[in-house]
């Protein structure tokens, strides 16, 4: 067909019309808003910008399932290339494409195979995009298998709602979340409405525990494969350095996974252990979680229903968190997972920590790890004493974290703080510095209690 | 400084590519699935996202079996059309674009409509391990449903309408040995302990261990004589009742070593004791559905056609019958639990060798029934993935389709159970069937051109096949006009997310690993609820 011909209106009306069915008809499930008109596939393809966070398993799928629902204002982000092991699911990638960037690979593929669409990409991390970067989607769709990233992220979103001066919302700052996960047959679909429905950090308890193996096991008494490689990666390399003090573990150069699966084997004959495999060191050491093409495509689609919903409001929403498992049969189960009202990202409410007034710093910062409210993983703490900044404790840069390491073990009132002093925590799962109100309590045992 | 060399395994471009998918059915399911051939017929949206996620992790073949051309709105919701793929014939121009996704794969396209291949060359279906089909006419679903079934072709039927969609599994029998179940059930034999086991336990001194190692005593042991002292005062007893296990529990309590105050040293293998007493003490008995599956008439009558998974029924079922005594082979699998290297792995050793050792006296049966029937061989290890998964195995015993769509007495007794219930998808269902008998009525689909006109037509499908199955109407005006206002539109997201699922589904079925849905499910995007139905 001539090119010219692909663009007429008529040509665009016969390419849409599944869609127009949906648009310019009204039905007995829409939601209540919904108009039906012709201006609303107009708004998605011209005017309607979204965001989706990830180019991986989720990201090209949702990619094109956005671009083939009419949506043109695409952006994509993320910050990785594409490597061989991407391939069985990331469709969009060719073996000619290792190495180069994910964002970038997928919109090319997607604006040649979709004429019309206008996919942007970003290649770079979602950190270092800013406010006024995230202030111009309608809606972002997310599909990280990072939490730490899609905490990051909720944050941003939640840090860009105004209220009003009777502290009710301002909703048009309301920038609508999708979020899509994966683990092998198994998956997740959520909608979350900034400030209005529960946002990841009101759910983290949904998050399951990460596995970790006690170092005195791995060291002294180690009974699976999985801890002679924990061996290895742990104490063995620190301690032969096989390439250099200079070169950490990295469990992408395959030398390197080689030599502890070695290493790993030996430690494992002495021991008695049976099935140390290299599938299984490059899985411990990396942290490979499985995936599969079809359990992607299913919740990608699913997300991708939800963002067209949101967009037009042709249908209600979920309300508002679906798990997946496709192990067992397919089954889903959708529920409507609650707003915490002391969040710590999406609350309009004053956060306030109870802790006894002989506490140590230290218990304030396992609190911030390790209460369910937080889930920090390694915070910055500072304050301001007299009008000026101080630091009582930060561990991601190595001078700071040397020079307030003794305060840990000082307790907080000997560091200047007192009931109702505020506290300023960074951390990697928040784009935020969090201002937290301590608030004394009596010398009761808090863990007893829990 | 001189780079070590490790001498380890090359790992090859194939095992890297699809590292992620082999963690998840091995490299046994891959090669299972490398000698799979998929056919697709009709090469909508919904069929090519249905071979997006079968070609990407590396199936053998696929063809696409269509007839019609490419149109405006098909380049409009399928990915694997193009521009310039208009006009041209769908199912070739869909697989040029399939095929790109993985060179491993191979691929066919035939451009004859379905009725006329089933007309001349009804073997075509037999190269196949599934057949999928999308859009077709109720006509044409019946008498491939048939002919697969009389073939023995397992088949996966697809809809996908607006919102709605659904497939249907015919496949007349699907035995799965590797079930992946969530959480396995430990066999730990604690009940009746065999020889070996019970030498162990039986030397075990837990009295005699200094406090040093007591924290290293695997729970196994803590609980095994915990039980033991609770059978003095018990004899002939198994602990079984809430009271008893709590007494068993007081017991593990006594073990417990106390420091000069008196006060309970915390050691970790005596909670986890404590917490395995519910679970972990549960007697040895062989599950009522294996029992069911050993004893069908398939595993007790074999011929030279049977397949593997019944040979190995019967053997196992001559094994329980004799040597294992009323039980299952030994799964062999300890489960981690706090001890000391040492400790562990003879346990481990013991576990393991008594299930080599059932698993060799089932593998020998197995030859003999293979010199009986002259049938073919059946592996070592094969009867080894069986013998470790004899708890968990699995039989579907599927219907045929064209049954269904007859609405016979059985299946209009079905619906109109679930038709009762509000909550239940059964009335998607009927609206997806209704659509259906609307098409080829009218050779459209109903609202194609403007909903309000046709809600009454469809109405009378509607109530058509309720009258069939003795139902009376039901008020459900509003799903009748939902369906009036999709039009037969094919929406692709709801497309993809089917796709993804019987992508999925013909994986488990090509794998014969995992437990595929049985046999109908449906999806409502609008509500976004889910159901399974079995017809």
């Amino acid at each position: 067909m001539a090119t010219g011909e692909s663009q007429t209106p008529d040509y665009q009306q016969r390419k849409w019309q599944n869609l127009r069915k949906l648009l310019e008809r009204s039905g007995p499930f829409c939601h209540p808003d919904f108009e039906p008109s012709a201006e609303i596939l107009d708004f998605i393809m011209n005017s309607c910008k979204v965001l989706i966070v990830g180019a991986g398993g989720l990201g090209c799928e949702l990619l094109k399932d956005l671009a083939l629902m009419g949506f043109k204002k695409i952006h994509i982000v993320d910050m990785d290339t594409i490597e061989l092991s991407n391939l069985n699911r990331q469709f969009l990638f060719r073996k000619n494409d290792i190495g180069l960037s994910k964002a970038k690979c997928a919109v090319e593929f997607v604006n040649k195979r979709i004429p019309g669409c206008e996919a942007t990409a970003h290649h770079c991390a979602i950190q270092d995009l800013d406010e006024g970067f995230y202030k111009q989607f309608h809606i972002v769709v997310c599909g990280l298998d990072s939490i730490v990233a899609r905490r990051w992220l909720n944050g941003m979103l939640m840090s860009l709602l105004q209220y009003n001066d009777d502290r009710s919302l301002d909703q048009s700052t309301v920038i609508p979340l999708v979020d899509g996960g994966t683990e092998g047959f198994k998956g997740n679909a959520r909608v979350i409405l900034p400030g209005m429905s529960a946002c990841i950090e009101c759910t983290l308890d949904l998050y399951p525990p990460q596995k970790t193996f006690p170092l005195c096991t791995i060291a002294n008494t180690p009974r699976l494969p999985e801890h002679c490689i924990e061996y290895v990666k742990v104490i063995q390399w620190a301690k032969e350095n096989p390439w250099g003090t200079t070169t950490g573990l990295d469990g992408d150069d395959p030398q390197h996974v080689a030599w502890v699966y070695e290493k790993a084997q030996e430690r494992a004959l002495k021991y008695g252990i049976a099935n140390v495999t290299y599938r299984l060191t490059q899985g411990v050491l990396k942290n490979i979680i499985p995936a599969v093409a079809s359990t992607n495509a299913a919740i990608a689609a699913f997300c991708a229903t939800e963002v067209f919903k949101l967009a037009t409001s042709c249908c209600v929403n979920m309300n508002n968190y679906m798990v997946l498992n496709m192990a067992d049969g397919v089954y889903t189960y959708t529920f409507s997972a609650e707003k915490s009202p002391d969040c710590v990202a999406c609350s309009n409410n004053t956060q306030v920590m109870e802790i006894q007034a002989e506490a140590t710093l230290q218990m304030i910062y396992d609190k911030l790890c390790e209460d369910q409210l937080y889930m920090m993983k390694s915070p910055g703490i500072t304050t301001v004493i007299n009008g000026r900044n101080k630091t009582l404790y930060m561990s991601s840069i190595k001078s700071i974290e040397e020079r307030t390491r003794d305060n840990l073990k000082k307790k907080i009132t000997d560091l200047g703080l007192y009931n109702g002093a505020d506290i300023l925590v960074a951390d990697v799962t928040t784009p935020n510095t969090i201002t937290i109100k301590l608030k004394f309590i009596e010398n009761i045992d808090v863990e007893m209690s829990r | 400084m001189a780079s070590p060399s490790p001498k380890s395994p090359e790992q090859t471009e194939k095992t890297k590519q699809y590292d992620r998918q082999l963690r998840l059915w091995g490299d046994h399911g891959q090669m299972a699935l490398e000698h799979g051939h998929v056919c697709l017929i009709n090469a909508t949206a919904l069929g090519t996202e249905v071979l997006k996620s079968i070609v990407l992790p590396g199936v053998g073949s696929i063809t696409i079996a269509d007839d019609k051309t490419v149109s405006d709105d098909d380049i409009g919701n399928n990915f694997f059309l193009e521009s310039s793929s208009n006009g041209l014939n769908r199912g070739s121009e869909a697989l040029r674009l399939l095929l790109e996704l993985n060179p491993a794969v191979q691929g066919h396209a035939v451009q004859e409509p379905t009725d006329q291949i089933l007309r001349e060359n009804p073997d075509f279906f037999k190269a196949f391990s599934v057949v999928v089909a999308t859009a077709l006419e109720d006509k044409t679903i019946q008498n491939l449903a048939q002919h697969l079934w009389d073939i023995n072709v397992p088949f996966i039927l697809c809809r996908s309408v607006g919102f709605l969609g659904s497939f249907r599994i015919q496949i007349k029998e699907h035995a799965v040995v590797e079930t992946h179940p969530d959480n396995e059930q430990t066999d730990l034999r604690l009940d009746v302990p065999f020889p070996a086991l019970a030498e162990y336990l039986d030397g075990f001194d837990i009295d005699g261990v200094e406090l040093k190692d007591h924290g290293h005593i695997p729970w196994i042991v803590i609980l095994y004589k915990a039980v033991q002292k609770w059978q003095i005062s018990n004899t002939n007893c198994w602990p079984m009742s809430r009271k008893q296990k709590n007494e068993v529990k007081s017991i593990i309590e006594e073990f417990i070593r106390k420091d000069e105050n008196g006060i309970p040293i915390n050691e970790e293998n005596f909670e986890e004791a404590l917490r395995a007493v519910n679970t972990a003490l549960m007697p040895t008995f062989l599950p009522t559905n294996i029992q069911n599956l050993l004893y069908s008439s398939a595993a007790t009558n074999l011929t030279k056609e049977s397949s593997p998974f019944w040979i190995m029924c019967s053997a196992l079922r001559n094994f329980i019958e004799s040597e294992g005594k009323g039980k299952l082979p030994l799964r062999g699998v300890l489960p981690d639990m706090t001890a000391s290297t040492e400790h562990y792995i003879k346990l481990q050793n013991i576990y393991r060798s008594q299930a080599a050792m059932e698993t060799e006296i089932i593998y020998r049966k197995v030859q003999q029934i293979i010199a009986q029937l002259h049938c073919e061989n059946i592996s070592e290890g094969e009867v080894k993935l069986f013998c470790r998964h004899a708890h968990d195995l699995y039989l579907i015993k599927g219907s045929n389709i064209a049954t269904e769509h007859q609405l016979g007495g059985t299946v209009a007794a079905y619906i109109s159970r679930y038709l009762e219930e509000p909550d239940v998808m059964m009335v998607h269902y009927i609206l997806l069937r209704a659509a259906e008998m609307f098409r080829s009525e009218h050779c459209r689909a109903p609202g194609d051109w403007e909903p309000e006109g046709d809600i009454a037509m469809l109405k009378t499908c509607v109530n058509k096949i309720l009258s069939d199955i003795s139902c009376s109407p039901f008020p459900k005006d509003d799903h009748i006009h939902e369906m009036c206002r999709y039009g037969g539109a094919e929406i692709h997201s709801v497309s993809a997310f089917l796709g993804g699922c019987v992508a999925h589904e013909a994986i488990k079925i090509v794998t014969k690993q995992y437990k595929p849905v049985n046999n109908t499910f449906i999806y409502d995007g609008a509500s976004t609820n889910t159901t399974t139905f079995t017809f």
